[in-house]
């Protein structure tokens, strides 16, 4: 009996060979177990070892090998083959970021804003170590929790076309870090991510199209992020305007 | 002097691709995204016939029954009717988005989404009935 095949048509780009990009196609194995991911392993391995893609665990928590599936981001390690039967699958990097080669985008943007929104507890004082640990009740653990799942995919910025029109746009998954750290009981630096979210480049760029709280693979609910700090954002500020000689944390 | 930079090793030469200016036309969600969006326009719409009826009750008489005449008309009916329909897009997606916005907490629990969404809606039907009520007491 001959093994049932699915074609790939992936997004290709050499940049010491070709100008533009174009699509390459390859055949298969449709295997019940194998995901996207499988299968642009077989690529490398059996068909062509030029390929180039990013990935590392395979298990959907690495947030490495995210890419463009028929148009959508997902992880490829969680995309089944045999749900996009009888295909052909289009495979392209991650939109909305610059290539570098075939399916490897650029992250460097994202890891600069990622750094710009503080992600880490601030104290304006440390307690000393004498005193024991910051402790934590369930209910304020789980005020924060959700959003601590982020994982860097960046599927959120491929699916914001908010970002794609605005690349100075702040982002998902960066405001929705700058949550979890806001969110956090022991935090005390919700002031300083308010000044760099509360810019042009920050949470009001935001038109909650919800796409990316659709497409990550955590479910984050970054847009919902976004919204409840806009919320936040515009208390403090006015708290600040009727209150000025009252300091917000 | 070629304008694109050569490939050099270890230097990458970035493929850098561009959002098409349809870009919403190819997934459903993306169509009711841009779809709320332009009921903006209605909503702008709505309000501004209000303030312009209001100027023509301060205008007088004349001026008022001049609107209230052209607010009759075909093209007028329609507009207010489509402007009905959008405005309840409107509200009514609003009102389904806001328990992303407003987090609220009540005896050290987190009020439930549908909880919040039904104040909202509340609060609307609450709103319209005492307006209601102004306008037919008048």
């Amino acid at each position: 009996m001959t093994e049932e095949t699915i074609t790939l048509e992936i997004f290709r780009y050499r940049p010491e060979r070709e100008e533009a990009p174009a699509f390459q196609a390859y055949e298969v194995p449709c295997r019940k177990d194998w995901v996207i991911l499988d299968a642009l392993n077989y690529i490398k391995d059996e068909l062509d070892g030029s390929l180039s893609f990013r990935w590392s665990c395979r298990m959907g928590v690495c947030g490495s090998c995210g890419m463009m599936v028929n148009g959508t981001p997902v992880l490829t390690c969680g995309a089944f083959l045999s749900s996009y039967r009888p295909g052909p699958i289009r495979v392209e990097p991650l939109a909305n970021f610059p290539v570098v080669r075939d399916l490897v985008i650029l992250m460097t943007d994202f890891m600069e804003k990622l750094n710009r929104v503080h992600p880490w507890l601030i104290r304006h004082e440390e307690q000393p170590v004498s005193a024991g640990e910051y402790l934590q009740t369930p209910a304020q653990l789980a005020e924060y929790k959700p959003y601590s799942m982020c994982i860097n995919c960046l599927l959120c910025y491929a699916a914001c076309p908010v970002y794609g029109l605005e690349p100075t746009f702040i982002g998902p998954a960066a405001i929705a870090l700058a949550q979890r750290y806001n969110l956090d009981s022991r935090d005390e630096g919700f002031r300083q991510r308010t000044d760099v979210l509360s810019q042009d480049d920050g949470i009001w760029e935001c038109t909650f199209v919800g796409e990316c709280s659709t497409v990550c693979p955590k479910g984050v609910d970054p847009a919902g992020a976004i919204q409840r700090y806009k919320l936040t954002a515009a208390v403090a500020w006015w708290k600040h305007f009727l209150l000025p000689w009252q300091r917000g944390t | 002097m070629s304008h694109r930079p050569r490939y050099r090793r270890y230097q990458p030469r970035l493929y850098q691709r561009r959002m098409p200016i349809f870009w919403w036309v190819h997934r459903a969600a993306h169509i009711r995204f841009i779809t709320r969006e332009l009921t903006s326009v209605f909503v702008a719409f709505g309000a501004l016939e209000l303030l312009f009826l209001v100027r023509a009750l301060g205008q007088g008489p004349a001026a008022y029954a001049a609107f209230l005449a052209w607010l009759q008309t075909p093209v007028a009916l329609i507009l207010n009717a489509v402007t009905v329909l959008m405005l309840l897009f409107h509200s009514l997606t609003w009102f389904n988005l806001a328990p992303r916005a407003l987090v609220l907490h009540a005896g050290g629990r987190r009020i439930p989404d549908a909880a919040v969404r039904g104040l909202n809606y509340a609060a609307w039907v609450v709103v319209s009935a005492g307006l209601a009520g102004l306008l037919l007491a008048t």
